[in-house]
């Protein structure tokens, strides 16, 4: 049976680690190659490398972690943050990303989804989408959560999906750091509207909050988060093996540090 | 040495990687001679078929893979490389492989429940069916990454393991040293490491 995935993900900065609380107040964490390949080692099914660098310099660096990091680590690899062109798609790829994530980037440019699904198969292309509640309706945001686009976001997902995205990561804006579970009720709007791979981000604060999200939704594939992880307070063994104990499946593994 | 063939599609620098990873030296390579001189061969793939076959096509590399593989040089196929190894094809018209192994490649959607999602992605468990040299080293159940929406069918006396998705798709194949994974062992942490380690040392 397919397994459930546990997806940290890293916000990476001039070559670092960093994670923002509401997407502000950013603070360093770690290296980010030592950090996926702890995260490797310990059983993450996949990690998300997200640049939030605006400089040329800073993308130049990121490049570079992640050519490091694909050399070393073997479970597959998201990356997303700046990726306008299918360039992008090209730059990325190359240096050992298997999927690539867009976000603004498909608001901007809405044939690019298309464009990537036809040149690099549906496989690669997933639409990230930070959505927050407006006035009761679901909105997708830009610039990393700060600008409202007006779009409706279960109908702008289901069109991505249409357009050949293969896996969406849905982060609720509303649930983000504060550490109080999944978005439960965005995340079921999302997962029943479309039959590709929906990636619940935001709101995880611990373990029980993994095993209320797969029971309550087993549409949801997978579990995505960051400062849990990379601070601790969820260690990724103990959060598959409860979900394990809790009929969840899961790839256990026994690697060991 | 094994030769990864690279014939336009997919990201291979995993690949590489991975079998550094495993003390193995690679190139990538597009080159006769290249393939001619390795040890072994990998053929990588991903995307669609029809475009995978014609860019294989293209690059003039068929009539030098399938000599290599007649004279008894191990070939691995991964994820689309090992659909290529079959007969025909079913994804968007019907298209001829290399036929280096009997069978067909169909879509996984008239093997598994309705309403399942279809690409299959994700770490699923192995279930052999035949322990090949390939897995000498890892144990009934391991998981690896799969990403696909076909698989082959009317393989059975060649399928060396499958996987349950709602229903039982075929995993990897072996034909004498033609060999073939529908999964991504360079993406599948330890356990697909191991099954690399296995592959390069088949002589």
């Amino acid at each position: 049976m397919i397994t459930k995935r546990i997806i940290p993900c890293l916000d990476v900065k001039d070559g670092r680690v960093v994670k923002g609380v509401n997407f502000t107040g950013l603070s360093d964490v770690s290296s980010p190659v030592d950090l996926a390949d702890y995260y490797s080692k310990v059983g993450a099914d996949e990690l998300v490398f997200y640049d939030i660098t605006a400089s040329s310099d800073g993308r130049k660096l990121f490049t570079d972690i992640l050519r490091k990091t694909a050399s070393k680590v073997f479970i597959p690899l998201t990356v997303g943050g700046g990726i306008n062109t299918l360039d992008d798609f090209d730059r990325v790829l190359k240096c050992g990303a298997d999927k690539v994530s867009v976000n603004s980037g498909a608001i901007r440019n809405p044939s690019l989804v298309k464009e990537a699904a036809l040149r690099y198969g549906s496989q690669c292309v997933v639409i990230s989408a930070d959505v927050k509640r407006v006035d009761g309706v679901f909105r997708v945001f830009a610039k990393g959560g700060r600008e409202n686009t007006g779009l409706e976001a279960v109908s702008w997902i289901k069109r991505c999906v249409e357009n050949g995205a293969g896996e969406v990561v849905l982060n609720s804006i509303d649930t983000d750091g504060v550490k109080k579970g999944f978005d439960i009720e965005m995340l079921k709007a999302v997962s029943d509207a479309v039959t590709v791979p929906v990636i619940a981000s935001g709101g995880a604060g611990c373990i029980e909050d993994f095993v209320t999200l797969f029971k309550t939704l087993p549409k949801v594939d997978a579990g995505l988060a960051a400062s849990i992880f990379h601070f601790g307070e969820v260690k990724i063994p103990e959060l598959k093996k409860a979900l394990a104990e809790n009929g969840i499946p899961m790839r256990l593994t026994e690697e060991k540090l | 040495m094994t030769a990864i063939i690279d014939y336009g599609v997919g990201n291979l620098f995993s690949l590489k990687s991975s079998l550094s990873a495993v003390g193995e030296e690679a190139v990538v390579t597009s080159k006769v001679e290249d393939l001619n001189k390795a040890d072994r061969l990998i053929l990588p793939g991903v995307g669609a078929f029809r475009d995978a076959r014609a860019a294989l096509s293209s690059s003039g590399l068929v009539p030098c893979i399938m000599e290599n593989a007649a004279k008894g040089k191990p070939l691995l196929g991964i994820c689309l490389g090992m659909q290529l190894l079959f007969e025909k094809d079913y994804e968007d018209g019907i298209y001829e492989g290399l036929g280096l192994i009997p069978g067909e490649v169909r879509s996984i959607s008239q093997a598994i429940e309705p309403g399942l999602k279809i690409p299959h992605i994700g770490w699923n468990a192995l279930s052999f069916r035949n322990r090949t040299q390939l897995f000498k080293y890892i144990k009934e159940n391991d998981h690896v990454y799969f990403v696909h929406s076909y698989h082959a069918t009317g393989c059975e006396p060649y399928t060396t393991s499958v996987t349950d998705y709602g229903g039982i798709l075929t995993a990897s194949v072996q034909r004498g040293n033609v060999y073939g994974t529908q999964f991504h062992p360079e993406k599948s942490a330890t356990v697909g490491l191991s099954i690399l380690k296995a592959f390069v040392e088949i002589f």
